[in-house]
């Protein structure tokens, strides 16, 4: 039977002890120690920072360098097969055939994960419902939009009912609508469902509306975790646009004005290179009490309300606030020239 | 009476939101998923579970194929009673004569196989689940020669019955069938591992199916046209050797040595027990190879 693990907690979903992975040229992974519950988890970096290695790693495909993990309480080294079985998987890059319908390429899948016919059409037909396709699930998958491809494949990684889904950044290429959506539909894998997620992202701000705890991962190491109430205490950011009016020909500043007699914090930068640049006005948020407060005051100044919204934050701040991030990108830097030389003759072996 | 199921003013064709239902049904694992992907693969070799379109070439190839023999049976069969014994055409020279339609069906069929799943990237939803590389290419493999098998067997027992309906003699055909058999057995491995290897090697279709076509067909052209030139200059020892070289010849050196078959080279200058060894460990060797380039094609296929 399955070799149960000694480290993490009994109730961690994935765990990982010091995990690095090495390539000749480059530390995907830099001792990576993380210990994710159950609910839905994001995992933020940047191109490359380690995640779709940490993915590979966690189904058991690929060794890891040192370290270890565990998924669902199953080693990855040993118990890959299980792990497989219980975990569902959304790639990143575009992985169906044009030629088919959702409905037959799902069923195959879901017989593909040990589903038997009866059983992989009964949830396949389930599974791409809840992920709202409909009457288009019969024709091929080469007519489909960008949101539809995405549905399905979502579609595949949940029709065998797995414990856990890793989804590698499932909002890639969407619309802010498609994006929207998809993020509701991730939500509702959890709350609905009852299925763990893990989800890849490079935008952070997408993700804290959706997860109930974040990772933060660059250059292979750690870089922050945490739920994601502290991100949102911490930084939270309203940008509220708004329009001139007779009394008040420059609405915006009449409105800091108003807001700073109010007592509100005003972040002094404003926003640069974006449409409206200017006339944005970066708000200190502490709750709904902010929201209130600036409605009103724009209320009372009898001005035009354009937009009052959550900023979302980008990667980078958090990178910025952290003081690891120079010793992380030393730290995988060093590798990267040392081992240069001996792995350039491997390339093509058809031929 | 079917009325009386749905309460008056309900739109009976809406469909209920029921929730999310958890699945505790059985998971049948690793085996079941191989043998899922080889009936799969199998199925869409002849245009099966696809598109109307792609049932097309496979479909009217295996007619060919059952066509040509049953011409075979009824010029046997037609033919006054007496003056024939056996067939015109013996089981093991039938699919080495029609091998350029099987060159045709492979061609058509090894890319969409396994280049589909490469092309479009699907091998990593194949591997993110309990099957392993070792069942992707067992199954894609064992689908890809039983089809060839069907293509070159079916045609055989059209013989075998028309033979029997002759009224020819029971024990030389039944071997003789038995010796088809076999050799397109062989012929039906040989041919599915190279031309999955060519087709796996060459994601885009159309490539796949030029390098199919050239390796069978052009090979086959080649070495024939060589050993006709040593042929001519009485080279008979090269004869057997050359069909070394390509798919069909060294089936018809296999089954000249070992299968009671009357060659095909010219002159009839088969390969003899000795040549007859080295013929069939090039066979088996370029199964074993094909195998072993399809594992290594597939491992650096990750996420």
């Amino acid at each position: 039977m399955v070799r149960a693990t000694t480290f993490g907690k009994v109730t961690a979903v994935i765990a990982t002890e010091a995990l690095s992975k090495r390539f000749p040229r480059v530390t995907a992974l830099d001792r990576l120690s993380l210990d994710i519950g159950p609910g839905v988890t994001g995992l933020v970096g940047s191109n490359g920072a380690g995640k779709s290695t940490l993915i590979k790693i966690l189904l058991g495909l690929s060794p890891a360098t040192e370290g270890r993990a565990a998924v669902l309480g199953l080693d990855v080294a040993t118990s890959g097969a299980e792990i497989r079985e219980r975990v569902g998987y959304m790639p990143e890059h575009d992985c169906l055939p044009p030629d088919v319908s959702a409905t037959e390429f799902v069923v195959h899948m879901a017989r593909m994960s040990g589903l038997p016919a009866t059983a992989a059409r009964e949830r396949t037909a389930d599974t791409l419902r809840h992920v709202g396709l409909y009457e288009e699930r019969y024709r091929p998958i080469g007519g489909y939009s960008t949101g539809m491809k995405q549905r399905v494949k979502l579609a595949q990684a949940l029709v065998h009912d797995p414990q856990l889904v890793l989804l590698d950044e499932p909002t890639n290429g969407l619309d802010p609508v498609g994006r929207d959506e998809m993020l509701g539909l991730i939500r509702r894998i959890h709350t609905d469902f009852g299925i763990s997620v893990l989800v890849t992202s490079h935008l952070l701000g997408e993700l804290e509306r959706t997860c109930d705890h974040v990772v933060v991962i660059d250059g292979g190491a750690l870089l922050r975790s945490s739920s994601t109430s502290d991100f949102t205490q911490t930084t939270t950011t309203l940008a509220v646009e708004v329009t001139d009016s007779d009394a008040h020909p420059d609405g915006t500043r009449a409105l800091r004005e108003a807001l700073t007699a109010a007592g509100v914090t005003l972040h002094a930068a404003e926003e640069q290179g974006l449409p409206g640049a200017g006339h944005v006005l970066l708000v200190e948020g502490e709750g709904e009490a902010t929201y209130d407060l600036v409605r009103d005051t724009v209320a009372d100044l009898g001005i035009g309300l354009v937009r009052m919204e959550q900023r979302r934050h980008h990667i980078a701040e958090v990178f910025h606030a952290g003081p690891q991030e120079q010793q992380i990108q030393q730290q995988s830097q060093q590798p990267a020239h040392a081992q240069l030389a001996p792995q350039t003759g491997g390339g093509h072996d058809g031929n | 009476m079917a009325t009386e199921l749905t309460p008056p003013g309900a739109d009976p064709t809406r469909i209920h939101n029921i929730g999310y239902r958890k699945y505790d049904g059985q998971r049948l694992g690793r085996s079941y998923a191989r043998r899922s992907l080889y009936s799969q693969s199998l199925r869409g070799a002849y245009g099966l579970g696809r598109s109307a379109k792609s049932k097309v070439l496979p479909m009217i190839l295996f007619g060919v194929m059952v066509l040509v023999a049953a011409i075979i049976v009824a010029v046997a069969v037609a033919a006054p009673a007496g003056t024939m014994t056996k067939l015109p055409l013996s089981y093991t020279a039938f699919a080495i004569s029609l091998q350029p339609v099987i060159g045709l069906y492979l061609a058509s069929q090894a890319p969409q196989t396994v280049s589909r799943d490469l092309r479009f990237k699907t091998v990593p939803l194949y591997f993110s689940r309990p099957i392993e590389r070792r069942d992707y290419v067992l199954a894609k493999y064992g689908a890809m020669a039983s089809a060839l098998f069907v293509l070159t067997a079916v045609p055989l027992v059209v013989l075998y019955a028309g033979a029997l309906l002759a009224k020819f003699d029971f024990g030389a055909q039944t071997k003789g069938f038995g010796q088809g058999l076999v050799s397109v057995a062989l012929l039906s491995v040989l041919f599915a591992g190279l031309g999955l290897v060519m087709a796996a090697l060459t994601p885009r279709r159309g490539f796949g199916v030029a390098a199919v076509i050239a390796l069978f067909t052009i090979s086959y052209g080649a070495v024939s046209t060589v050993q006709v030139i040593a042929y001519s200059q009485e080279a008979t020892g090269a004869v057997s050797w050359l069909g070394l070289f390509s798919p069909a010849t060294l089936i018809d050196g296999v089954q000249t040595a070992f299968l009671g078959a009357s060659s095909g080279y010219p002159g009839g200058y088969g390969p003899g027990a000795g040549a007859g060894v080295v013929h069939l460990l090039v066979v088996l060797a370029l199964i074993a190879g094909s195998y072993a380039v399809l594992m290594r094609r597939y491992r650096k296929v990750g996420l």
